[in-house]
């Protein structure tokens, strides 16, 4: 059976790492919740022996000759980034300073 | 000068040097510039590009090329690429971003003698039925301007329909081409998933995302359909298996062709001038011809539910790479997942983050059986019904859009515009070629001015020749297209 509990949307925010004001949480948690009482419908179809469809068509998995081929410049992709540091993305640090062993402090 | 209103005849006259494309990309600078703040079709100008483009067609004719899009005015929607230009999805994320490479079915039309005037105005990154999500601009709808164009692709069909580009580029998910195209009273076209490669068009729902022409006659859509589909080892859902031409099988009749009318699709819930538009669109099918046949579609009515699990599980998924890191905006914070946080939270409009959540809820570990799988299976179920119907009917004929073109701000709950595209829905769930032709005008209670309606017709996987054929019979008999709208009704006449 399909789940009814409500969405517990500031949960699903930090999964999908959107932040969201107080006002939001409780907009989208009204709407979202309405939608999921429209898709409960779904409930009503018989589904246990049907398979499941990811894609329509016809095909099966491709993969290329493994050739060398022409790529973007690295420059014109590093014009894109929000910050860049010479030919490199400038990120924020992903590991906390404590946790690097043998660091120079 | 006076240029001829279709790609066929513009074609023809640059390709026999009585009109130079160069001529024509001024033309519609020119153009675009008196109308545009009437109707706010584009996110991004390209005149310059366009001429550029145009000389380039000019010196191939002279040296005895013949192009079959040869000085032909092309609009194309903001999610899809060109190199060298801005290409935001109508998105504050991506609002200063510059396409670094063209997307594969734009380039087939500019090789092909296209002239790229614009990049058109959408709702954020293609989710919704006005074209009101988009964070960049408003599009009006040329017939009334008090009211949306429909979306996805509003500002594709808006400028086709307002005589600003006479070629557009749409994509359509749940309905994006099909649905505006009908408020709009312009021809577009959803092929079959797959025959047109999506590289370059950026991802909303990989396994419903379909590019596909918006044009002023049916014989136009087929034209622009045959340059761009075709294989593209690009991208690896785009289908390996030969194209039929469409543009040389279009029929004047529709002597032998079964057309079934979905039971399901009681058009009792329509206004009374909606449905009596319908009604007699079937009737001038029956009389070119056609058999009406009945069918029955027992799971349609499950479409928009089956839509708003699958479409918002794969955009989640496809969405997660607007981070910040490597392009776009950034909004930074006290460390990398702040940063996200920050950045997705001012970089998506409110639509955007609802199906984000949705899509992220129908995906998350407890939930993943009960929904997602769930609504792959209803898809199953729904392709299947189609299947028996064809095996009943050469074509499916429905609406295009459960209303004519609404007022701004007349669906607020965002569960009421879902519902705009429930006849639209099913066939991009089933994968199917479908199209919608201009049937007919309405007078709303509410308005003052007529709505063009759209007649959606539908064919098999992979039959777009029957589709396009049998559309170009109904729309040459009817004439409903011939009517512009009153800001392009004069062009003709322009000097």
């Amino acid at each position: 059976m399909m789940a009814s509990d409500d969405i517990d949307v500031a949960y699903v925010a930090k999964l999908a790492r959107i932040a969201l004001s107080p006002d939001e949480t409780e907009r989208f948690g009204t709407q979202l919740t309405a939608l999921l009482e429209h898709v409960a419908a779904l409930e009503k179809l018989a589904v246990a022996d049907v398979p499941a469809t990811a894609q329509v068509v016809p095909s099966e998995n491709v993969v290329r000759d493994d050739v060398p081929r022409p790529s973007l410049e690295r420059e014109t992709v590093l014009e894109a980034a929000p910050e860049r540091q010479g030919a490199y993305f400038r990120v924020p640090r992903i590991i906390a300073e404590d946790s690097i062993v043998g660091e120079e402090t | 000068m006076t240029v001829p209103e279709t790609a066929a005849e513009i074609a023809r006259a640059v390709n026999e040097r009585e009109l130079s494309a160069a001529a024509i990309a001024a033309e519609f600078e020119a153009r675009i510039h008196l109308r545009e703040a009437a109707v706010g079709a584009f996110l991004t100008q390209t005149g310059a590009l366009a001429l550029a483009h145009a000389e380039r067609v000019d010196a191939r004719v002279r040296a005895g090329e013949e192009l079959p899009l040869a000085g032909v005015p092309l609009a194309i929607k903001d999610n899809m690429c060109l190199t060298g230009t801005r290409t935001t999805c109508g998105s504050k994320i991506l609002e200063n971003w510059t396409a670094p490479y063209t997307a594969t079915a734009v380039q087939r039309l500019l090789d092909a003698g296209a002239l790229p005037v614009g990049k058109t105005n959408l709702d954020e990154f293609a989710m919704g039925s006005s074209c009101e999500n988009s964070a960049l601009g408003t599009t009006r709808n040329p017939w009334d301007r008090e009211r949306v164009p429909g979306g996805s692709s509003g500002g594709s069909v808006a400028a086709v329909a307002a005589g600003e580009a006479v070629l557009a580029l749409g994509s359509d998910t749940g309905g994006s081409i099909r649905e505006p195209a009908a408020f709009c009273g312009v021809v577009g076209f959803k092929p079959t998933y797959g025959r047109v490669s999506r590289y370059g068009l950026i991802a909303f729902a990989s396994s419903l995302d379909q590019i596909g022409p918006v044009a002023r006659t049916v014989q136009d859509a087929a034209r622009c359909y045959d340059v761009m589909a075709g294989h593209d080892p690009l991208d690896a859902t785009s289908l390996a298996r030969p194209v039929a031409a469409t543009h040389n099988g279009l029929r004047d009749d529709l002597r032998g062709v079964r057309i079934g009318l979905v039971n399901e699709f009681t058009l009792s819930a329509l206004g009374a001038d909606v449905r009596a538009t319908y009604e007699r669109a079937y009737a001038d099918l029956e009389g070119l011809g056609a058999d009406l046949v009945d069918v029955s579609l027992p799971t349609a009515d499950y479409g928009v539910a089956t839509y708003y699990l699958i479409a918002p599980a794969e955009c989640s998924s496809n969405l997660a790479r607007f981070d910040g890191m490597r392009y776009g905006l950034r909004v930074p914070g006290a460390d990398v997942a702040e940063t996200y946080e920050r950045t997705r939270a001012a970089g998506f409009g409110d639509e955007v983050k609802r199906r984000i959540l949705i899509g992220t809820h129908a995906l998350s570990s407890g939930y993943y059986d009960a929904y997602y799988v769930r609504a792959q299976k209803a898809r199953t179920l729904i392709a299947a019904d189609f299947a028996t119907a064809f095996q009943r009917c050469d074509a499916i004929a429905a609406p295009a859009a459960a209303s004519e073109a609404f007022r701004f701000a007349a669906k607020s709950d965002p569960y009421s515009m879902y519902l705009m595209d429930y006849y639209t829905i099913p066939m991009s769930l089933a994968g199917l070629p479908a199209l919608s032709v201009p049937c007919g005008f309405v007078t709303p209670p509410d308005g003052a001015h007529p709505l063009p309606l759209g007649l959606q017709l539908t064919t098999p996987l992979f039959e777009e020749r029957t589709l396009l054929g049998i559309a170009h019979a109904y729309e040459r008999a009817t004439m409903h297209a011939s009517v512009r709208p009153p800001i392009a009704a004069n062009e003709t006449a322009r000097v």
